[in-house]
C-alpha cells in the first residue's frame, strides 16, 4: 500500500524498515499527529525522548536543525498495516512540546515517562508528574550528563563502606 | 527499644567492640547505627535520630503522583482517572456528565491497594476512590521496581545487552532478547541463517505457552481457584525444564543474541517438544472443565471489566486485551517477523472485551502456540544456528585452541563488542502481553546510544481506570489480573 502523506511540506526521510520518518517543527507537531490520526493511524505505539548531547551529528533532512532533545513518536495504522515515525527537535533552552493526549489518549504514561527520564515538558498534559522516579527526585536520569551510578569494587583487604 | 534495653545490649558486646574500633565514637555506650553515617546525619545521643531527621528518612510519599481528592484535581486529570478516553469528532472527550464532577469528597473514600498486595502481581500500587463498594476513580502508581535498565543498557555493549533486557519482562524473557536482537540486527543489516530464525520462533512460542500458563495460574488464584494455580505452575515447569536443558537457565536465558542464538538445540529436543505439546494440549481441556464451564468462574468474569475496540485503540492497548475486543491484530500475522508468515495459525479474537474474553483468548492462544510449535519442529531446517559473519559472531571454541588470531578476536568481541552503524530503528514483536517494541539509536560505537523498550504492560496499565470504573471493589483483583501486568517490564 502506498505511503500516506499528510502535510507534504514537512521534511521527511525513509529507510529500509519504515517508509516515512517526518520531522515537523514544534509548531506543526501536534497538527501533524492529528492529521495522521485522521488518515487512519488509529493508535500511537510508542513515544520516547532521546538526549543527543554527545551525538549531535545525526542524519537529518534538509532544513531541520539538530537540537539537544528529540521526541520520537511511532504511529501505527491497523487498517493500512503501516508505521510512521515522527521526530521532533526540542531545544535544551526551552524543552517544551505540545502534549498529544487530546489526539492519542494512550500517550499519557509515555509522555510522563519522557518527562521523568529526559525532562521534556509536555504542555497541555493533564498530569505532568514523574512516573517512574520518586516525586522528589532531582534531575532526569536518561540525560547524557546525568552520571551512571556504580557499585565500588570491594577488595578483600579494603576497609568496608562503614 | 527503650533506653534501658539499649544499654543492656551494649554491655553484652562491650569487650570486643570497643577494642577493635576505639576511635569511632568517644561517648561510652554509643553504638551508632550504620544508617546514620550512610545518610550523613549526625546522631545526637546514643544512636537516636532527631524527630525531624527520622521523618526525612521515613517519608516516601509520592506526592502529586498519587490520586488526589476531587477538590484538588483538575478536570483533565479527573477524566483520565475515570478512564474517559473516547475521542469525539471535534477532538474532545466523552460525555462530561459521565464523570460526576459534582460528587463531593465526603461521599467517597480513597483507599490504597498495594504496592505490597498479593493480588497486584508485584509492586503495583493502585489508589481507588470508592463509593461504598463501587470504584469511581483509579490511578495506578508505578515505579517501585524501577532499576534504570534503559540507562544501564547504554553502558553495556550490544553483546552484553541481551543479558540486561532479558530481566525486564521476567515471564517472557526470550521475547525481550528477541526484540533487542532484531533491532540490533536491523541496524547491522545482517541476514540470519534459517535455523537461527526457526530456533528463535520455537523458543518464543514455548515462552508464550509458559507465560500464558503462568497467567492462567495467577488468574485462577486471584479468583479463588487454587487448583488452577497448582496446575498452571505444574505445566509451566515442563516448559522451563526444556528451557533449562537448552539454554542452561530456567529464566533470564540470554539465549537469543544479536547474530543468532547462543547454542544449538540439545539432542533429542524433538521428543521433549513432542511430550510438552501433547501434555499441555491435553491439559488445556482439563482447564476447560475446571474453569470455562464453571458457573462461579463465569459469574466472576463475564461482563466484568469491559473495554471496547475504540477505547482500546485510543489507549494504545495491544495484545490479548485488544484482541478480546474483536480486533484481529497480531503482529505475527499482520506484520510478520522471523518466519511467522510460513506458519499456519489462527488469530484468536473475542467479542465483548470482558474478563472472560481475555481468559479465552489466552487459553486458545496456548493451543495455537502448540499448533505452531508442532509445525516448527516439523519444518526445522538444518544448518548454522548463528550468523557466520565474523564481525558479529565469536570464532568457535575449537579454533581458539589452535589460532592466536581467533583468541584475540574472541577476546575483542567479548570485551569491546562489535561496532554497529549509525542509525535509529524501531522494531516491534508480539510478546504474550502485546506489542513489545525496541527503539534503538546507535552512534556508531559498540554500545547503544539510546535503548528504549516499549513495554506492553506499561501501556496496557493505562486501561485500568477504564476497566475498573463502575465495577465492584471485589472485581478489581480479577480485572488487574486479566490485564496481566508484569511489573519488571512496567518499571524497567
Amino acid at each position: 500500500m502506498p505511503a500516506t502523506v499528510v502535510l507534504p511540506e514537512v521534511p521527511r526521510l525513509s529507510d529500509r524498515l519504515v517508509d516515512q520518518i517526518a520531522f515537523p517543527s514544534r509548531d506543526t507537531y501536534k497538527r501533524m499527529a492529528a492529521a495522521f490520526r485522521d488518515t487512519g493511524f488509529e493508535t500511537c505505539s510508542d513515544l520516547c525522548a532521546v538526549d543527543y548531547l554527545t551525538h549531535p551529528g545525526r542524519t537529518l533532512p534538509e532544513g531541520v536543525g539538530p537540537e539537544r532533545f528529540e521526541v520520537v513518536v511511532n504511529l501505527l495504522s491497523l487498517s493500512k498495516r503501516q508505521r510512521v515515525r515522527i521526530r521532533v527537535q526540542v531545544p535544551e533552552s526551552d524543552p517544551l512540546l505540545d502534549s498529544l493526549v487530546d489526539v492519542y489518549p494512550g500517550v499519557d504514561a509515555m509522555e510522563r515517562e519522557a518527562y521523568d527520564l529526559v525532562g521534556v515538558v509536555f504542555g497541555g498534559h493533564p498530569d505532568m508528574t514523574r512516573i517512574l522516579m520518586p516525586e522528589d527526585w532531582e534531575g532526569h536520569p536518561l540525560r547524557k550528563d546525568y552520571g551512571v551510578g556504580r557499585v565500588p569494587v570491594q577488595f578483600k583487604e579494603a576497609p568496608g563502606p562503614r | 527499644m527503650t533506653e534501658h534495653e539499649h544499654e543492656d545490649e551494649h554491655e553484652d558486646g562491650n569487650g570486643q567492640e570497643s577494642e577493635s574500633e576505639p576511635a569511632i565514637d568517644s561517648a561510652p555506650g554509643s553504638e551508632a547505627p550504620p544508617v546514620d553515617q550512610e545518610l550523613g546525619i549526625e546522631s545526637t545521643e546514643a544512636g537516636h535520630l532527631l524527630a525531624e531527621q527520622r521523618a526525612f528518612v521515613a517519608e516516601t510519599s509520592e506526592g502529586a503522583q498519587e490520586l488526589l481528592p476531587r477538590g484538588t484535581t483538575t478536570a483533565g486529570e479527573l477524566r483520565q482517572e475515570v478512564g474517559a478516553v473516547l475521542r469525539l469528532p471535534e477532538g474532545g472527550f466523552v460525555d462530561p456528565g459521565d464523570i460526576d464532577i459534582e460528587r463531593r469528597d465526603d461521599q467517597t473514600m480513597i483507599i490504597n491497594m498495594g504496592p505490597q498486595h498479593p493480588s497486584t502481581h508485584g509492586v503495583l500500587r493502585l489508589m481507588l476512590e470508592l463509593d461504598g463498594e463501587t470504584v469511581l476513580r483509579t490511578k495506578p502508581i508505578i515505579g517501585y521496581l524501577h532499576t534504570g535498565m534503559e540507562k544501564t543498557g547504554e553502558e553495556l555493549t550490544y553483546v552484553q545487552g541481551s543479558t540486561n533486557v532479558t530481566r525486564m519482562d521476567y515471564l517472557s524473557p526470550l521475547h525481550n532478547e528477541l526484540v533487542f536482537s532484531l533491532a540490533t540486527e536491523a541496524l547491522l543489516d545482517v541476514e540470519l541463517p534459517p535455523r537461527a530464525i526457526w530456533i528463535r520462533m520455537l523458543m518464543a512460542e514455548l515462552n508464550r505457552v509458559s507465560s500464558h500458563l503462568m497467567w492462567m495460574a495467577t488468574n485462577g488464584m486471584d479468583l479463588g481457584s487454587t487448583s488452577m494455580m497448582i496446575y498452571g505452575f505444574r505445566e509451566r515447569e515442563m516448559v522451563l525444564t526444556f528451557f533449562e536443558k537448552t539454554t542452561g537457565l530456567r529464566m533470564n536465558h540470554n539465549f537469543i543474541r544479536p547474530g543468532g542464538v547462543a547454542a544449538d538445540l540439545p539432542d533429542g529436543w524433538e521428543d521433549d517438544v513432542d511430550i510438552i505439546c501433547e501434555t499441555i494440549l491435553a491439559r488445556t481441556y482439563e482447564y476447560d472443565e475446571l474453569l470455562t464451564g464453571q458457573p462461579i468462574f463465569r459469574e466472576r468474569t463475564e461482563a466484568v471489566g469491559n473495554i471496547s475496540a475504540e477505547e482500546a485503540l485510543a489507549l494504545s492497548v495491544t495484545g490479548p486485551i485488544l484482541r478480546s475486543t474483536g480486533v484481529p491484530w497480531d503482529l505475527r500475522r499482520t506484520m510478520p517477523y522471523l518466519a511467522y508468515d510460513k506458519l499456519d495459525f489462527d488469530v484468536i479474537v473475542g467479542s465483548y472485551g470482558d474478563n472472560f474474553d481475555r481468559y479465552s483468548v489466552r487459553l486458545n492462544e496456548i493451543r495455537e502456540s502448540i499448533k505452531m510449535i508442532r509445525q516448527i519442529a516439523e519444518m526445522m531446517p538444518p544448518g548454522d544456528y548463528r550468523v557466520q559473519d565474523r564481525k558479529v559472531t565469536p570464532p568457535p571454541r575449537a579454533r581458539i585452541d589452535e589460532s592466536m588470531e581467533a583468541l584475540i578476536h574472541h577476546f575483542k568481541i567479548f570485551t569491546e563488542g562489535f561496532r554497529v552503524p549509525e542509525g535509529e530503528v524501531y522494531v516491534a514483536i508480539e510478546s504474550p502481553r502485546g506489542e513489545l517494541g525496541c527503539y534503538l539509536v546507535s552512534d556508531g560505537t559498540s554500545k547503544p546510544y539510546r535503548m528504549h523498550i516499549r513495554g506492553p504492560s506499561f501501556v496496557n496499565l493505562q486501561a485500568l481506570p477504564l476497566l475498573l470504573r463502575g465495577g465492584l471493589m471485589a472485581d478489581a483483583v480479577a480485572v488487574i489480573s486479566s490485564v496481566d501486568p508484569v511489573m519488571g517490564e512496567v518499571d524497567r
